[in-house]
């Protein structure tokens, strides 16, 4: 058969509904085979788009997200999605069209080197050669994609490679001699980590989105009410435990609770879940946590001890490990009762320093007060997709996830622009469910083309756009710590979003009665189709609490 | 040290400071990969992302095709180099990884040393050679090609004796090594 249906059948043989792309000339073959595949094929508007679709899809699903983009442009166009996926493990499949082989290296029409300018930003990458490769590699990626700690992989294909007629059949005996990640967890080390966690009297688990990957939600809540544990979670880490819950301290870092940076300060033992200690969660590292031995759970071993210490290092799957440390720690019959002084303690923190924020005594919005309505105008059960900056730290803090899958936020590389598109490959993955775009007035314009991906398409994604007419948080980096000389983050009041709603084929609307917002909300969030709506918000509200940059997490303002 | 975002002014030397990785402590590196395009890169990214220099970087085959080794040494903390490492790992198409021991390592280097010698000292410089058992490769009037090869300290001190005769220009191929015993490398 042609090569190119090779692909499309390698895409039905890894259960691939839906891609991303947009066609150009290294990979008008490959569009042709999709003309009349039974695959979904979203036409973005822009190839970061389509990248960020694919995360959206991949984190909201599970499934391996893909993206297709022509050669040059168009594959410098997915750089930021190759690594925004890096950085939070998305498991996506980027293929790349390339000029033909015997162009490459001449500066050919579209030609760029996109394995060298790709390189440091993929789990793995690979520029084909021949067209006898082309079935193998592309399950090799799917598999390198989804297993272990999961990434980007990138398959560039020369173009007159697609043109071959070769012979397919499924690659089922995938073997990759340097490639074999360790998922099971070392039984000592396991019980090594249950007798600490037996004689902590101060405990904390700290848990990222390594759970979520894991696919070990379930697991880990076994083991935080075997326990009674106190819990926090990381930013890409939200929904791994149900939330509000008794035992959860919300979120930890830069924006998180004072309750659980200082649990964490105080803490005894920090056992950590696919979580990896990034600079925002830790403040300054050589205050972090000084009282606390670490045990350390992660499926990729160059996480462990990278920028803590860990006493237990355990490299295997959370979803194999937990049940098992579960089990050794109720064998240890540990008394429940060493832990309520800790709890008492910090039951005390969780009464004085709640979340909390001045609310207007007029018709003003506070963006947390939008937070709130959307909340409970969505019954704190949508998946939420987030842009960066402001709007996503009150997301976080005010919008509570009860179950994984639910919360897309560009946490590792803070990608302007990832909420919409990701809002639109979550819907196109589980069209039965609610979707929002919570975004800034900044954020939203980076990709805001994809507004008319989806009412093409008809994904129907409501974009909430909390408009404070600033990139905020730059602004309130300046406020607090520039002397309030705003350079260069003033947005003005352009554009009138409603109109561009309008223009792009969707319903534009804009909220600002304080007393309505919460039923306005749900009657958007009930018309039919693509809705923007605009929430005009207090210009300069700031989000906190905060660890001032380069302090110590106990050192938390406002 | 001050985060970035804030107007506070850093010294020179804080800067500096963060970044000292080396400490003057060799490694040899031994790495086997598979022979395909674009691993050497790979590799070198994740040495030039962390600021690491490499001080010698050889690649040959292995006596299995589909394999390369490739060996190569640098300064560096234990620390950052086991964070290296573990990087190493990652790479699909890296297989294993040793940090060589040096002292269970023979490791061997070839140079290749040209001499702007005439008659008058050539005796002397050819009797340097064979104690070090250096080959003359290539003669000409004014000049001879002496190849050795030996660990890195015994080229070195090579290069010390020769080079007042008169040094045109010299090769190395950097170090290549194996562990010492019946275990493989």
């Amino acid at each position: 058969m042609r090569a190119v249906d090779a692909i499309v059948e390698c895409l039905k043989a890894e259960g691939v509904e839906v891609v991303f792309g947009l066609p150009g000339g290294a990979n008008i073959p490959t569009y042709d085979a999709l003309y009349d595949a039974d695959i979904r094929h979203v036409l973005v508007r822009h190839e970061a788009g389509g990248g960020h679709a694919a995360e959206g899809y991949a984190k909201a699903t599970g499934k391996v997200g893909v993206c297709l983009a022509t050669s040059g442009p168009g594959a410098t166009n997915i750089v930021t999605p190759i690594q925004d996926a890096m950085m939070d493990s998305v498991p996506v499949v980027f293929i790349t069209g390339q000029v033909r082989t015997d162009l490459l290296g001449t500066d050919g029409f579209q030609e760029a080197d996109v394995m060298g300018i790709t390189m440091p930003a993929v789990k793995h990458s690979v520029m084909l050669r021949h067209p006898l490769e082309i079935p193998r590699a592309l399950h090799e990626a799917f598999y390198i994609a989804r297993t272990g700690r999961p990434g980007p992989v990138v398959v560039d294909i020369p173009m007159d490679l697609t043109r071959a007629d070769i012979p397919y059949e499924p690659v089922e005996d995938i073997h990759l001699p340097g490639y074999q990640p360790t998922t099971e967890g070392n039984a000592k080390q396991i019980r090594q980590a249950a007798k600490a966690l037996a004689a902590a009297v101060r405990p904390v688990l700290y848990t990222g989105g390594g759970v979520i990957s894991a696919g070990a939600s379930d697991e880990l809540r076994e083991l935080v009410e075997a326990g009674g544990f106190p819990l926090t979670c990381t930013l890409n880490g939200l929904g791994s435990f149900p939330a509000p819950h008794p035992l959860w301290l919300g979120m930890l870092g830069m924006h998180g609770t004072r309750t659980a940076n200082y649990a964490m300060d105080e803490a005894d033992l920090i056992v950590a879940i696919g979580a990896r200690f990034d600079d925002r969660v830790t403040g300054k590292l050589s205050e972090f946590a000084p009282r606390a031995k670490f045990v350390h759970i992660d499926v990729d071993p160059a996480e462990i001890g990278k920028n803590v210490p860990a006493h237990i290092p355990i490299v295997g799957d959370a979803r194999n490990v937990l049940p098992r440390l579960t089990e050794e720690y109720r064998a240890l019959g540990a008394e429940q009762a060493r832990l309520e002084s800790w709890w008492q303690r910090i039951h005390a923190w969780q009464e004085r320093h709640p979340l909390r924020y001045d609310d207007t005594t007029d018709d003003e919005i506070r963006p947390q007060f939008m937070i709130e309505s959307l909340y409970r105008a969505t019954d704190g059960d949508a998946i939420v997709s987030v842009d960066v900056g402001q709007h996503q730290m009150w997301a976080a803090q005010y919008y509570h996830f009860r179950r994984p899958r639910k919360w897309l936020s560009s946490s590792g590389l803070g990608t302007m622009g990832f909420g919409l598109p990701a809002a639109m490959g979550a819907k196109a993955g589980m069209p039965g469910e609610q979707v929002v775009c919570i975004t800034g007035d900044g954020s939203i314009q980076m990709n805001i083309q994809e507004l008319a991906t989806c009412a093409q398409e008809g994904i129907d994604v409501k974009v909430f756009i909390m408009n404070n007419g600033y990139l905020g948080m730059v602004r309130q980096w300046q406020e607090l710590f520039w002397d309030r000389r705003y350079s260069a983050v003033d947005l003005g009041r352009w554009p009138d979003f409603v109109k561009v709603a309008e223009g792009m084929g969707a319903t534009g609307v804009r909220l600002s009665s304080k007393v309505t917002l919460e039923a306005d909300m749900r009657e958007a969030l009930e018309t039919p189709g693509v809705v923007v709506v605009d929430v005009p918000v207090t210009a300069e509200e700031n989000v906190y609490p905060m660890i001032v940059p380069g302090g110590a997490a106990r050192e938390m303002e406002g | 040290m001050g985060e970035p975002g804030t107007p506070e002014l850093l010294s020179l030397e804080e800067l500096e400071a963060s970044g000292g990785l080396r400490t003057g402590r060799k490694h040899i590196l031994s790495i086997l990969v598979e022979n395909k395009p674009g691993v050497l890169t790979r590799i070198a990214g994740l040495f030039a992302r962390r600021g690491f220099n490499i001080d010698t970087l050889t690649v040959g085959p292995t006596d299995d095709e589909r394999y390369s080794r490739i060996t190569l040494t640098l300064d560096g903390a234990l620390h950052p180099i086991d964070q290296v490492t573990k990087q190493l790992h990652k790479l699909v198409n890296v297989l294993k990884i040793r940090d060589l021991e040096p002292a269970e390592t023979v490791a061997r280097e070839l140079a290749l040393f040209k001499l702007a010698v005439d008659g008058a000292s050539r005796a002397e410089v050819l009797q340097i050679c064979e104690i070090f058992r250096g080959k003359v490769v290539d003669v000409s009037r004014r000049s001879i090609t002496v190849e050795i090869t030996g660990t890195t300290d015994k080229i070195e001190a090579f290069d010390r004796m020769l080079r007042p005769f008169g040094l045109v220009e010299m090769m190395r191929t950097g170090e290549i090594a194996i562990s010492r015993g019946r275990a493989e490398t």
